[in-house]
Parts: C-alpha cells; structure tokens; sequence
C-alpha cells in the first residue's frame, strides 16, 4: 500500500508559489470562488433584465399603442440602449465562458463514475442547470431574430411590435418553442436566482430564509407572465 | 438476515476494479455495518480469500476514517451518521446493496473501498498556522468570544474529514470541507490574524487538488455525518471576497 500513496511536492509550497507569483486578480478570477462571483453577477444582470422583460412584455394586455409607444421610447434613448446591450451581450459571454471553465472542471473532476448515485440533497433544477444553460443559450438567437430583428419572421412589421408578437404567436409550433423555452428558463431560474446569493456569500440569518421563496415566487411570475402572451395569442384574447 | 453485497474489489491504484458479489448471512441486527463486514471478512479469511479492505478506527462516528458508498448514497441511509454508526436494523432481510469506493479525482483508491484522502490534508495544510500564546494557559476571560459566534464555530469544527462531501457531490467538489474549515477558524478570535491569507491558499489548495466546483445541489449537505449546513460554503465565499477586496493585510505567503 506504500508506493499507491508515494510522497509528491509539498502542497504547502506549491501553493504559496501559486498565489506569490500571480497577481492577485488573476488569482481571484482563477479560482473556483472567484468564478462563482463572476457567475452569479453576470446572472444578476440577466435577472434583472428578466425583469425589466417581463414588465414591458406585459404592456401588450395595455394594447397596441401602449406597447409600440414602450418600444419607441426605449428605441429613443439611442446610445443607452447601446450601452444597456453592451452590458447585457458582455454579461451573457461572461457568463457562458465562466460557466464552461467551471463545467470542464466539475466533470473532469470525478474520472471514474459512480455505478450507482442517488441524489437526497439536490433538485431536478440544480442537476440540469448545464442543460438548461445550453439550450437557452441556443433559444436566444433564434428569439432576437424573430421578434427584435424579425429575420426569422416571415410577417414582419417594423415598429409594429404589437403586431409582431401577434402574428408570430398565431403560428402554434412557434408559440409552443417559446412556451419550452420559458421552462428551461423557470428551471435556470429557480436554481440560478436562488444560489446566487450563496457564490456571493449573502445569507445572513436575517434574511437568509427569505431568499428560497423569494426566488421561487420571482421564477413563478416571471414565468408565468412571459408564458401567458402566446397563450392569450393562441385563444385569441389578444388579436 | 442475509443480505447480498456487490463490493468494488481493486487490488491497487493503478490496476482495474470490478464489482464482486457475496453473501453476507447470519447478520444481526445489533451489528454495525462495519462489523457485518468483519465478518464477511472473517468468512473470506477461513476460505483463504483476500478480505474487502475498508477504512474505520474509532467506530464510535467522532474519526472521519470510515465511509462508502451505500446504494449510491455516501454513508448509506442514515442521516447524520458515519458508515460506523450505521446499524444493520437500517436494513431488511434480503436486502441488495451496492458497496463503492468514494470517487473523485483527488481521491485515487488505494485498495478496495479505502480512498487517498490526503488531498484534504493539503488543503489543512494550506490554511497554515495560527498566531496563538504558547506556554500556559491564558486566563479564561482574556479573550472574549460572544456565544453565538463560539456556536457557529463549533457547528463547523464538527467537520471530521471523512470525505463525504466531496463523495455525494455531483461535482466532486470540496467546498462543503473547505468552507468548515475556513469557518471555524474566521470565527474565533484566534483566527483572526491570518484570516485573509488562510483563505485564499485553502481555496488555491482546494483548486489544485482537482475537485470540481460548487453549485449548491445541497447533496453534501444531506449526507453530512455532522449535518454541516452549505451556509459555510456562502461564509467561505464571502470570506475570499472579504480577504480580496477588504482585508488590508498583505497576502503574501510566508510558508515555504
């Protein structure tokens, strides 16, 4: 048994050698921790445009001049519109490259696998968070260009986003693409919103309790809200 | 009651594994399952096979020595116990369980079910010293500790090292070991001198070992034999954010 366990380098020194001969950010932004913050940033960033989504989504209820007036104004605002999608476009590249790197890590992590693993601690949300990830990723081209670019849509109107959404919902396979969508969304979310907070270390005891249910009525609606618009298309509540 | 066991036979490191099948009779239900595989063993020494090597000292749930694989989950169906301080009453006449190494890149098998867990030592190791009176003991009340922090520290210093965490985790991650580590120490008052530096060479350490990296399925946290809460994984990243962007000592290492 001796040799299986045969003396390597000190630990000790290799690792005061790691952290003495890198600077300190390359360090931090390196390590595990460190890309967790990183994560768990870029995903504050896309919860809150979530938000912001969802809110100026629900306008569509308000009628056609309420939303296209939202979409003019926002399209007014000229350079902070820019800069408001540079952030969001730097956020999820961010995301995705950080995610990637922690992945490779994580899988390569355990060579061997288990022949048998039952989970007791985790959730269905937490262990496909990579396939979620992925296939969103996938979902948000194929979005921007239906109904932002209106490439991928065959009766686009521009300026018209009333209409867009509209004629783009009526189309029932497309309707049932966002609706799936919108659940790889509420099981990224549900995970994601929730251990955010954790990466970044907040969960003091005053309000540590909160953020489970917080997180999981903030995925229900937003959800739920986003889903309701091809379903009022699909029955004919907004024409 | 008999049960049958399929045991992850590896006579070394470097040669490959199988799952072997036995049958394990006459077990009592007073037994804990560490004994029922004495005496499994005991049957294998009379028939001139080579005994299943397994890890245990205390017995008593307080060493960190023992555990495996259970049917898939790290010291079987007992919440809050050790492999050791799992008694065969758990279990029904018949039974089929499946008996794995833990597995995870730094944690090669040496033989059987006994893992290399030394990689944890390494990341102890990192954390260093700390600055502590030597000599006599000091006076009780010279250092005040208030009671909830002295609690909290105590849940983490529960942490016995057996590697379950890191076993149970679908990332092979360390973050749940590391961060009671972290924790204990950055709670006490003498901790405190060190407390930035420790935290970022126990984090290096934990990233050089190869363990993969935390995303809160709480798998660690359910199987723990000390039922050591993921809150100290958040401690452990606020505390690496704290030692990056607000501790004014210099971290840079001393240890050689």
């Amino acid at each position: 048994m001796k040799e299986a366990v045969a003396d390597r380098e000190s630990p000790v020194a290799a690792t005061a050698a790691n952290t003495r001969s890198r600077h300190w950010l390359v360090v931090f932004f390196g390590s595990t921790v460190g890309k967790k913050v990183v994560m768990a940033l870029t995903g504050a960033v896309g919860v809150g445009f979530i938000l912001l989504h969802v809110s100026l989504n629900l306008l569509v209820y308000a009628g056609p001049a309420t939303i296209n007036g939202a979409d003019k104004f926002l399209k007014s605002t000229g350079g902070w519109l820019w800069l408001a999608r540079a952030i969001l476009l730097g956020a999820v590249v961010l995301h995705i490259v950080t995610a990637y790197q922690l992945s490779r890590m994580s899988l390569g992590s355990r060579p061997v696998k288990y022949q048998q693993w039952e989970p007791v601690g985790s959730t269905f949300a937490s262990r496909t968070m990579r396939w979620s990830g992925v296939l969103l990723a996938l979902f948000i081209p194929l979005h921007v260009l239906h109904l932002a670019t209106g490439a991928l849509h065959p009766h686009f109107v521009p300026e018209n986003v009333y209409r867009n959404v509209v004629s783009g919902f009526r189309v029932w396979y497309i309707s049932v693409l966002y609706i799936f969508a919108m659940c790889l969304l509420a099981l990224h979310l549900y995970h994601g919103a929730w251990s955010m907070f954790q990466s970044l270390g907040f969960n003091h005891p005053r309000y540590a309790g909160w953020i489970r249910p917080v997180a999981t009525t903030f995925t229900i609606v937003v959800v739920l809200g986003f889903i309701s618009i091809p379903v009022a298309v699909l029955l004919g509540a907004i024409s | 009651m008999n049960l049958t066991l399929h045991i992850w036979r590896q006579k070394n490191t470097r040669s490959p594994g199988r799952f072997v099948r036995y049958e394990a009779t006459s077990v009592e239900r007073e037994m804990s399952f560490l004994e029922m595989l004495d005496q499994l063993n005991e049957k294998l020494l009379i028939q001139r096979e080579e005994p299943i090597a397994f890890d245990s000292d205390c017995r008593e749930g307080i060493c960190g020595t023992c555990g495996m694989m259970i049917n898939g989950v790290a010291h079987g169906p007992r919440r809050g116990a050790t492999v050791c301080q799992l008694h065969m009453r758990y279990f029904r006449d018949g039974d089929v369980l499946r008996l794995e190494p833990w597995r995870d890149k730094a944690f090669p098998v040496i033989r059987d079910l006994v893992v290399d867990r030394r990689s944890l030592d390494d990341i102890i190791q990192a954390g260093g010293f700390i600055s502590a009176r030597t000599g006599s003991a000091p006076e009780a009340n010279s250092i005040p500790v208030p009671k909830s922090s002295a609690d909290l520290a105590m849940d983490a210093a529960a942490c016995i090292g057996c590697g379950a965490c890191v076993a149970a985790c679908p990332n092979g991650s360390a973050a749940l070991f590391t961060g009671a580590k972290i924790s204990h120490l950055a709670l006490m008052p003498p901790g405190q001198p060190e407390r930035a530096r420790r935290v970022i060479h126990m984090v290096t350490a934990m990233d050089q070992a190869g363990f993969g990296n935390c995303t809160m399925h709480r798998e660690c946290e359910a199987v723990c034999p000390k039922e050591i809460s993921v809150s100290f994984i958040a401690q452990m990243n606020r505390e690496y954010l704290r030692a990056n962007f607000k501790e004014r000592e210099v971290v840079a290492p001393t240890a050689g």
